[in-house]
């Protein structure tokens, strides 16, 4: 379902993050994108989502090219990917309910649609008795979890996490992962790129490590390979 | 776009309006003083352009016309005046009605010249457009006989070049104070902005298009510039009141007066209102813009 082939990424201060990077992703596999930091990671999970796209090279989503779609067309392609970062991103005046719901309205869905789908998502991250807290009230694990919650409210085929454990602790971590896999298992993708060497090596599920623009290592059920 | 989608919009901005509310007032100050500012200078150039507008219809030409003339030719002369273009108006005043208004302004003394009279018959003629008297009065003063033509040279072309002058230097005014007021006020709801750019971001990553994400805010810009609006409207509504409740007493029967109370008021306020809508409107477009490319 993502095709890159021979993507390169040049910046504007001519620093080169992708060097002709080619990977193919299928549907449902769970992915751990690896590597040191300014390797490339964070603009391979970037590209994803199209808030970067590539200088040159051919990048499909579900058959679209990412590399020449219209601006107009991103809000349509961003519906059909969750996000989850690591700094949760929530918004700070938005209930835990409201927050959810926003990528709903966004799409104009009907408001019964919303509140029946708001309820069933909050459920699955076990939320649902916190909907009326602001992100504030709640810990890091939680705000997490209401991220994870709005990334999947669109039914995306796609999730794209970044270091969605990274400011989590390490008991945090694992009830996040389990979540992430819980949702893997219904047939979403995971793409998640991560520093966490414990998650990786005890999850075991596809590795791709990026080093200098370029994949390095890409194996199913690899290790972390890092040290530290 | 779909009208639950647009009454939500509605319902953010004003919920905006209610969370940011230091920034609200912040703009709000800003559009008021600003509007007040060009509501005040509105009032005091639109006055003097009434000002100049009635200094300039009252000039006429004076034209004398000589003893020889009788009746017949006289009401010839009258004619041929009003056929010329760029005539607006003339009117015949013989020289014993001149000599009842010189008596009327000057006393009874003068009254002694009634036994022979040493003033001419006169046409007092109106230009259709104050700036071209001089040309008509040339124009009049070529007919046969007629003795001679006054306009005040030199003393009008003086008068409407201050005139002229004053009203384009006050366009510029205005148009400067304007500008002046565009630029701070958009400044202000760009602070706002820029302090809520991570929601921008966060609804474009959602997938929210740009016009999801821009109307809460160009509608928040609408009800600053409403909000901001109310103040200057009621202070220059109530200045002009008092001003002409003043004024109007004191200049009866002067030929300069101010502007009435109504309609000009209403326009006034109309013009204020939809400068500081726009000015919002505007504002918050311009700011919002480079926080889209997310």
């Amino acid at each position: 379902m993502i095709q890159m082939k021979n993507v390169y990424k040049k910046y504007p201060n001519g620093i080169v993050a992708l060097n002709g990077l080619t990977v193919g992703i299928e549907q449902g596999e769970f992915v751990y994108v690896v590597g040191p930091s300014g390797a490339g990671k964070s603009t391979f999970i970037k590209m994803m989502y199209r808030e970067e796209r590539p200088t040159s090279g051919q990048m499909l989503i579900n058959g679209v090219d990412l590399a020449t779609l219209k601006n107009k067309k991103v809000p349509l392609l961003r519906r059909q990917i969750g996000v989850v970062f690591q700094d949760f991103k929530l918004l700070p005046r938005l209930n835990v309910y409201e927050n959810v719901a926003f990528a709903l309205e966004v799409i104009e869905e009907t408001p019964e649609k919303i509140r029946k789908r708001v309820m069933e998502v909050l459920e699955l991250v076990g939320l649902k008795h916190k909907a009326r807290m602001f992100p504030t009230e709640l810990s890091g694990g939680e705000q997490q979890r209401v991220s994870i919650a709005r990334s999947i409210v669109n039914k995306p085929k796609v999730v794209i996490a970044d270091e969605p454990t990274g400011n989590l602790d390490p008991e945090t971590s694992w009830d996040i992962m389990d979540l992430f896999e819980q949702i893997n298992a219904t047939g979403t993708t995971i793409l998640m790129a991560t520093h966490n060497r414990e998650v990786v090596n005890n999850r075991r599920h596809r590795v791709i490590a990026i080093e200098g623009g370029l994949i390095v290592r890409d194996v199913a059920g690899g290790d972390y390979g890092y040290e530290g | 776009m779909k009208a639950r989608t647009l009454t939500r919009h509605f319902r953010e901005s004003l919920k905006s309006l209610g969370r940011n509310s230091w920034m609200t007032f912040a703009s709000v100050s800003a559009v008021t003083v600003t509007l007040l500012l060009v509501g005040v200078f509105v009032l005091i150039m639109m006055n003097l352009n009434k000002v100049a507008d009635d200094l300039e219809n009252d000039v006429e030409i004076k034209t004398f016309v000589s003893l020889e003339a009788d009746d017949a030719r006289i009401e010839e002369i009258q004619k041929t005046i009003q056929s010329m273009p760029g005539v607006e108006s003339v009117t015949f005043s013989t020289k014993e009605q001149e000599l009842t208004d010189l008596v009327l302004d000057f006393g009874d003394e003068l009254s002694l010249f009634q036994q022979s009279n040493p003033l001419f018959d006169v046409f007092y003629i109106k230009a259709s457009e104050p700036q071209k008297t001089q040309e008509v009065a040339t124009e009049i003063a070529k007919i046969e006989n007629i003795e001679d033509v006054k306009y005040g040279e030199g003393k009008i072309e003086k008068l409407f070049n201050v005139l002229n002058t004053g009203r384009n230097v006050g366009l510029v005014l205005i148009l400067a104070l304007l500008f002046t007021a565009m630029f701070l006020i958009s400044n202000t709801i760009r602070i706002t902005i820029v302090a809520r750019r991570h929601e921008i971001e966060i609804m474009k990553l959602v997938g929210a298009t740009n016009w999801f994400v821009r109307i809460p805010f160009i509608l928040e810009g609408m009800w600053l510039g409403l909000l901001g609006s109310i103040i200057p409207i009621a202070l220059v509504s109530t200045l002009y009141y008092k001003v002409t409740d003043f004024a109007k007493p004191k200049l009866s029967g002067e030929m300069i007066q101010l502007l009435d109370l109504t309609p000009f008021i209403y326009q006034v306020s109309v013009l204020i209102l939809v400068m500081g809508v726009f000015i919002g409107i505007w504002g918050s477009f311009m700011s919002i813009r480079k926080f889209l490319r997310v």
